[in-house]
């Protein structure tokens, strides 16, 4: 629902700003308006629930040609690691003495993974890739995480409405944890 | 590193006995203890030395313009950075300040450490921009001269990589190896408050979600009351403009905050109602706990100190007098105490604090010391303004366990063994 309301909102700002010239003055007057058509050109933010997700669609079956070919070298032919991270499994492993963080065991939301994927991958080649290509390459890595059928083809929707298992284990900063009494001596 | 230099033998004899004697033990090029020193000085034969003229006094040395960008003496080359031999790939990778190879709490520029995501960008600063949008009144592009035409501020803080180092064996060799991945400068920008205030806060803001111009796109979210708090947007670093591997022309300054943050590159600033959950605040910089639960926005870097020397890879080449002197630093405040035990922990004593003690910088603290030539385990732990004390490893590890991987600010003692030799009593 968000990423729909969000081209109107940007709209709404853009015309409020066009005809309330009265709105507060710049205190210094440094720097020049950006309009709505520089902002997307720059905005790739996606954030968790999907907002800013671009349309187009892409599926497993074509998520496996585009990583085999981009990313495979790197992170394995199935995601298991190699100069790259590893991308698949690790389920069940996190509080055991050997966590293997992967996308399937440890991220939290799934639009992240579009995210990172458009704004920086392939390393050798970030925002080389098609929507289309990312979606694609997104609904494999979550294939191949036991989160997609082969046959799921994935869009802004679709990606936003997936939860990933991980999704809960995630709390806040609560340090300071621990107290060091500070003997000086005796000690 | 230990290759003698193959210059004017007699003027680098006295640093090259130095350098062969630290190749013989294994260690690092630095030698310490005046004992020593005065030794080695009595030990040697040349021409350079008293009684004679030495040699550069002979003849006029090099003239002016020979270095139109001073460089530290030849003899100086093996003070670099640590950089990893051994990694898979240097695209996304970190390289180390050598800390016990540095005087005073200001880190060279050219010894800053670094980390990149997507290795370091070449940006032309005539071509690089600010945008500035959201949850703002009136969104703004700013050019690296308008930025410029803020009014400045300077500030000399420590930035450190949350994780400096992590909790699993092995331990390093050196302070570097330790806890390299930090440094601290005099930063010059604007105060982002300033900046943020051009374009007008709507309500509703939270957070300001800051993205670099590297290969990465780099993207962490900043607390808006960081943001209109001490945070800076940074374009000059110990007096000159940034370095390209310190996010040349434009950088954000989160004075205590976990390096990652500290976005290079800047290129943009998204005023949002929440953060946006990049892969660098939810895959990376989070801390996993022993139940598989994972902390999250653990932005400060908490009180922290090591002692760089004497210290991991150093060696003490006589009893007698040594000074103990080190480093001590808290993303929570001022360093208040730093607390010193040559005696493998059992007592304690206060060391004295170089001035001026400044709010999330470095601070040097010393120790006059008497080694009496036994074998010792030394440390130090500080407190900062908060009350804070730096914990113990073990204290550490009894909460977080070994899976943490960040924040990682427990005491890393010293031994020193009966010939001098200093190595890492945790390894």
């Amino acid at each position: 629902m968000h990423m729909r309301k969000l081209p109107i909102a940007a709209f709404a700002v853009f015309v409020l700003a066009c005809v309330a010239p009265a709105q507060a003055q710049s205190p210094y007057g440094i720097g020049r308006s950006a309009t709505p058509a520089e902002i997307a050109g720059w905005n790739i933010d996606i954030d968790r629930y999907g907002n800013n997700l671009p349309p187009g669609t892409g599926s497993v079956v074509h998520g496996r040609e585009v990583f085999d070919q981009h990313c495979a070298p790197c992170h394995g032919a199935k995601g298991e690691g190699g100069i790259g991270e590893r991308l698949v499994g690790g389920q069940g492993t996190l509080a055991t003495a050997r966590p293997v963080k992967t996308v399937g065991s440890y991220w939290p939301y799934a639009p992240t993974l579009f995210d990172y994927i458009r704004r920086a991958m392939p390393q050798n080649a970030p925002q080389s890739l098609s929507n289309e290509d990312v979606y694609a390459v997104s609904a494999y890595i979550l294939y191949l995480n036991d989160l997609l059928s082969a046959e799921a083809i994935l869009g802004a929707k679709s990606l936003s409405a997936i939860k990933m298992p991980n999704r809960n284990m995630f709390v806040g900063d609560a340090r300071p944890d621990v107290n060091n009494p500070a003997c000086m001596a005796n000690c | 590193m230990t290759e003698p230099i193959k210059i004017d033998q007699a003027a680098t004899s006295r640093r090259r006995f130095l350098r062969e004697g630290g190749a013989l033990l294994g260690g690092t090029v630095i030698a310490s203890g005046l004992a020593g020193g005065e030794a080695l000085a009595a030990s040697e034969s040349s021409d350079n030395l008293p009684p004679n003229v030495p040699e550069w006094m002979k003849t006029p040395g090099d003239p002016m313009g020979s270095q139109p960008y001073g460089t530290p003496s030849r003899f100086e080359k093996d003070v670099i950075k640590n950089i990893p031999k051994d990694l898979p790939q240097y695209l996304s990778a970190s390289g180390r300040t050598p800390l016990q190879d540095l005087d005073g709490i200001i880190t060279p520029n050219g010894l800053f450490y670094e980390r990149h995501h997507g290795g370091v960008p070449t940006i032309d600063p005539a071509e690089h921009r600010l945008m500035l949008h959201g949850l703002v009144d009136k969104p703004l592009i700013f050019t690296m001269d308008e930025i410029r035409r803020f009014p400045s501020e300077s500030h000399i803080y420590f930035l450190e990589c949350s994780g400096n180092p992590d909790y699993e064996k092995p331990y390093g060799k050196t302070a570097s190896d330790l806890v390299g991945l930090l440094s601290c400068a005099e930063w010059t920008g604007v105060s982002l408050r300033l900046v943020l205030q051009e374009a007008g806060l709507k309500a509703g803001a939270k957070c300001v979600v800051a993205e670099g111009a590297d290969a990465a796109a780099l993207t962490r979210s900043v607390p808006i009351e960081k943001c209109l708090d001490d945070a800076m947007l940074v374009y000059s670093q110990n007096g000159e403009r940034l370095r390209p591997q310190q996010g040349y022309p434009l950088r954000l300054l989160l004075p205590g905050f976990e390096g990652n943050m500290n976005v290079k590159w800047l290129r943009r600033l998204r005023v949002a109602a929440e953060p946006t959950y990049s892969r660098e605040e939810t895959s990376k910089y989070t801390d996993l706990m022993p139940d598989g639960s994972a902390r999250e926005f653990t932005f400060y870097m908490e009180a922290k100190s090591i002692i760089t020397r004497p210290s991991g890879g150093q060696r003490l080449i006589a009893p007698g007098f040594q000074e103990i002197s080190g480093i001590a630093w808290s993303g929570r405040g001022k360093i208040k105490r730093v607390d010193v035990s040559v005696d493998d922990g059992r007592s304690w004593q206060s060391a004295e604090l170089q001035e001026p003690v400044l709010m999330r910088a470095l601070t040097r603290f010393r120790l006059p010391w008497r080694w009496d030539g036994r074998p010792a385990v030394i440390q130090s732990r500080a407190i900062d303004e908060t009350g804070y004390v730096q914990p113990t490893l073990a204290e550490l590890l009894a909460v977080r366990g070994e899976n943490y991987y960040y924040h990682n600010n427990a005491i890393w003692p010293w031994r020193i063994a009966a010939d001098g030799e200093v190595t890492n009593a945790h390894a």
